[in-house]
């Protein structure tokens, strides 16, 4: 696992040109899918191709074997990278071949061909620009379709400076340009053996799809007589026509690009004649096209994935890097930091844990912290938090116990057969240490806060000295609902309150705050007590103790569902949980009882508002400036509209942030070993609420982690938008 | 009736080819000479264009050329089995007499397109595959623009492939 050193590191060295390139990208991506008519059925349809296509693979496989060789190529289903390898050097062999000419391929990454050829004496040349790049520079790939993307145009114009010795010092990317294509022209010109990926391989026609930009693909292919295209077996699918729906979300997915240059359908060997560039005799139409294509097909690890109920929607991906630019904490460390030995970003942790082992996904599988926003980025609608957590519960039952498991026994109440670390432990039995904190309040408060016990939970839990705890509430929201005697008359709905973790001990005011703007719109209350969702658990991969929370939440909360009542929610991480991640906790029928019937608290609002309630019976803003950001979660959910809907009915002017996450994500921010990652993501935050415009806002946020953070990244208060309106 | 006839693929397709920056003319087949003239660089190379009822000859471009032509060529100019209007991409097809390296070892590539040929969508496009590609071994390339690469800090358009890429309509078809 990275520590906070190599973090840092990364970040220092790397961290600019990532940020700056791959939000780049993920802006794009929201340009680029919002003109795109249909955008949701295609995903719909994209989704259900792969599925289908994972379900038959071993019959589409024997079907690709089938059209290859009738069209004269030949295919060889390699069991791992030493079969594949040994296949192609006989390949590369039997021609004869001196140089291989490579476009851009992550799966030959994956199975390390270039020093499998190259330890038998082939020379081997990256043709993709960044990849080439990176050959020269003796670098690994740091995301998954720009592989050079963490280089600036000042290291690669030092870099060519130094290794190539112009006599004019290339300076503009024009001129890197044009230096790498000419160097790269005369050795793709010369070349007898092309290897090329395949993004798609279709059972039907044989035909390999090809997505790319530079042209180098196309090259490789048209300048070489043996074409050798390497392929996970799960790029088949069934038929030419299912490619439609990917070539229209890949690019804009990926990098933000409507289409890229080049989508070349080839059913090889090709019919493009092959050239001698030196013949200046013989008219193209008279050369023959005596050609050979050879189809790899890699297992390594695929097959059993595909077996795997909760790795198999990995197969699904068409590595196009949405969950990579989307991500926050991507965004800061990139891929070489968020990364295993070939993939990287939020779907490299299915990929290394199949491909790899749990040890190498282990490495980087904690910097993805369930914030789910790569799940709408997602154009094959890939559940990556979920993979990502099952993955976390995986290496938690692999781990041999701390020497201070004792520490956190008498906390940890929890239901795992392993044992996760002791950080791990501690936050995901938070709920036994927030009800003692609040017990014991202010007792409790204060003794977290002395520099001695903050300096053995830093070395013991890995909970950052430089962060404020949360502090605990003398008074629950629960007890203070059972104290209280309000009675709406002639209700027009009944809901129950959910009291959530936080709200209930730590930001009980805007549990309050909730409880008293639901009844001032005529909505009866109830507030029982309820365990916590098992969100805290979940995030740490518990998963067996967000399964036991999730079974006592619904059989709690389902009495009150039954008896008419609605769920409301404060936390938008808990809704999510009801939402999303109870969907794999508990049966159908009950997970849809929960969420049909839970709501986020201002979209509850809202709906009371758009049904007739009275807005004035709000209190109300009279032009009050806030800058108001939302949650991630919660804007996975399509749920942030809301807030700034009723908050500008109430009369207050709202402008929101466009980051994708705050960067505290839970316990992420807390943590020793992230603190900094997450104050850097939480930069671009800060930077957003202290423009000319937003600086006097008053800040408000619906997540306790988002509260947190900005209470660390600003000197303002804050608060939870229903606080305003109460 | 030929398609380009309802007037709206082809507009479509202008106005994408527009927001490419992609140069784009609309000629007759009286008019192709002239128009491939004023169209190419020197040297230029290309590939026979008789589906279309129109000729190279007599525009200086070399016909067929030689492997050694191709490569110290500017221009490069072949057919395009159709577009799509809605991305402003051509196909272009692999064909025996050398499209694919016609159209990708050269600096600037004139696709010369039917007006009959356009699409108005992908969907569209895909049908169109799905019927032509498994009557036959086909291999075909959907071009957006010129190549173009970011992986030298910032975007250049002209990497392995053509830096410049335009596009021809023959009207006025008499099929």
């Amino acid at each position: 696992m990275s520590d906070a050193d190599e973090l840092r590191a990364l970040m220092d060295s790397e961290g600019a040109a990532v940020s700056e390139n791959t939000r780049g990208f993920n802006r794009g991506r929201y340009e680029s899918v919002s003109r795109l008519r249909g955008y949701e059925s295609l995903k719909t349809e994209a989704r259900t191709i792969k599925e289908d296509a994972i379900e038959r693979l071993p019959e589409l496989v024997e079907r690709v074997r089938d059209t290859v060789e009738a069209n004269g190529g030949t295919v060889y289903v390699a069991e791992d990278a030493t079969d594949a390898n040994e296949y192609i050097r006989s390949v590369v062999d039997d021609r004869d071949a001196e140089r291989i000419v490579k476009s851009k391929s992550m799966t030959s990454e994956e199975i390390e061909v270039n020093e499998a050829l190259e330890a038998s004496g082939a020379e081997v040349v990256e043709t993709d620009l960044g990849e080439w790049v990176l050959q020269v520079a003796d670098e690994s790939p740091s995301h998954i379709v720009a592989p050079a993307i963490h280089k600036s145009r000042a290291a690669i114009a030092d870099l060519f400076n130094e290794r190539f010795a112009s006599d004019e010092p290339l300076e503009t990317a024009e001129e890197l340009t044009a230096f790498a294509r000419d160097h790269l022209g005369e050795l793709i010109e010369d070349a007898e053996v092309g290897i090329t990926g395949a993004n798609f391989v279709t059972a039907d026609t044989g035909t390999i799809a090809l997505v790319t930009s530079e042209g180098n693909a196309r090259k490789t292919v048209a300048a070489t007589d043996t074409q050798i295209a390497i392929a996970g077996v799960e790029k088949i699918v069934p038929s030419v026509d299912d490619l439609h729906p990917f070539v229209e979300l890949i690019g804009r997915s990926g990098t933000g690009q409507d289409i890229t240059s080049y989508v070349s359908l080839l059913t090889p060997p090709v019919k493009t004649p092959v050239v001698d560039f030196d013949d200046d005799e013989t008219p193209l139409s008279e050369l023959d096209a005596d050609r050979e294509f050879h189809l790899v097909l890699i297992d390594n690890g695929r097959m059993a994935m595909r077996e795997d109920d909760d790795l198999r929607e990995t197969l699904y991906c068409i590595r196009c890097s949405a969950c990579s630019n989307s991500c926050a904490n991507f965004q800061q460390v990139g891929g070489h930091a968020f990364g295993g030995e070939t993939y990287s970003g939020g779907i490299a942790t299915g990929w290394e844990a199949g491909i790899e082992g749990l040890d190498t996904a282990a490495e980087f599988n904690d910097l993805c912290t369930g914030c789910s926003r790569c799940v709408d980025a997602c154009p094959v609608k890939i559940d990556i938090p979920w993979i990502n957590t099952v993955v976390r519960d995986r290496i938690n039952r692999d781990t041999p116990p701390s020497e201070f498991e004792f520490l956190v026994d008498g906390l940890t109440p929890d239901e795992e057969a392993g044992a996760p670390p002791l950080g791990k432990r501690f936050f995901g039995n938070f709920e036994t240490v927030a009800k003692a904190g609040s017990t014991f309040a202010p007792l409790s408060n204060w003794l977290a806060d002395t520099s001695l016990s903050r300096a053995a939970m830093e070395r013991v839990l890995g909970i950052d000295a430089r962060r404020d705890l949360p502090t605990f509430e003398r008074e629950t929201l629960v007890d203070w609902f059972t104290d209280r005697e309000v009675t709406v008359e002639d209700p027009s709905r009944r809901v129950v309150v959910y009291p959530d973790l936080y709200t209930n001990h730590v930001q009980v005011e805007r549990g309050k705050a909730a409880v008293r703007a639901l009844e001032a719109l005529g909505v009866d209350v109830v507030v029982p007590p309820a365990p916590s969702s098992g969100r805290a658990p979940l995030s740490q991969g518990m998963v067996a103790t967000a399964h036991d929370h999730a079974r006592r939440v619904s059989d709690t909360l389902g009495e009150y569902v039954r008896d008419g009542r609605d769920v409301v929610v404060v936390e938008p991480s808990d809704l999510a949980m009801f939402q999303r991640e109870y969907g794999r906790l508990l049966s159908e029928s009950e997970h849809e009882r929960l969420a049909d019937g839970s709501y986020e608290v201002m979209e509850y609002v809202y709906g009371l508002l758009e049904n007739g309630a009275a807005e004035t019976a709000l209190a109300r803003g009279d032009g009050e400036r806030v800058a108001y950001h939302s949650h991630c979660q919660q804007r996975t959910l399509g749920l942030e509209e809301h807030t700034v809907a009723v908050l500008e009915q109430c009369g207050f002017d709202v402008v929101t942030s466009d980051v994708e996450c705050c960067g505290m994500a839970g316990s992420f921010g807390y943590k020793s070993a992230y603190y900094e990652v997450s104050m850097a993501v939480g930069d671009e935050l800060r930077d957003q609420f202290t423009t000319p415009d937003t600086a006097e806002r008053t800040i408000v946020a619906s997540g306790t982690s988002c509260l947190d953070q900005l209470d660390d990244l600003l000197d303002r208060p804050t608060k939870h938008p229903v606080q305003l309106v109460a | 009736m030929n398609s380009y006839m309802s007037g709206a693929p082809v507009e479509s397709l202008i106005s994408s080819l527009d927001s490419l920056d992609i140069p784009f003319e609309r000629t007759t087949r009286e008019g192709f000479a002239e128009t491939i003239r004023t169209r190419v660089g020197d040297p230029a190379v290309g590939v026979a264009l008789d589906d279309f009822d129109v000729s190279l000859k007599g525009t200086g471009v070399d016909i067929d050329p030689t492997p050694a032509a191709l490569k110290a060529a500017y221009t490069g100019v072949t057919p395009a089995e159709f577009a799509v209007a809605d991305y402003g991409s051509v196909v272009i097809p692999s064909t025996p007499d050398g499209c694919e390296l016609v159209s990708l070892f050269v600096d600037r590539h004139v696709a010369v397109l039917d007006g009959s040929d356009v699409l108005p969508t992908m969907d569209a496009a895909f049908d169109r595959f799905g019927e032509t590609f498994p009557e036959g071994k086909r291999s075909s390339i959907i071009a957006t623009g010129p190549s173009a690469t970011a992986d030298m800090g910032e975007l250049v358009r002209g990497a392995h492939g053509p830096s410049d890429v335009q596009v021809v309509l023959l009207e006025g078809s008499d099929e």
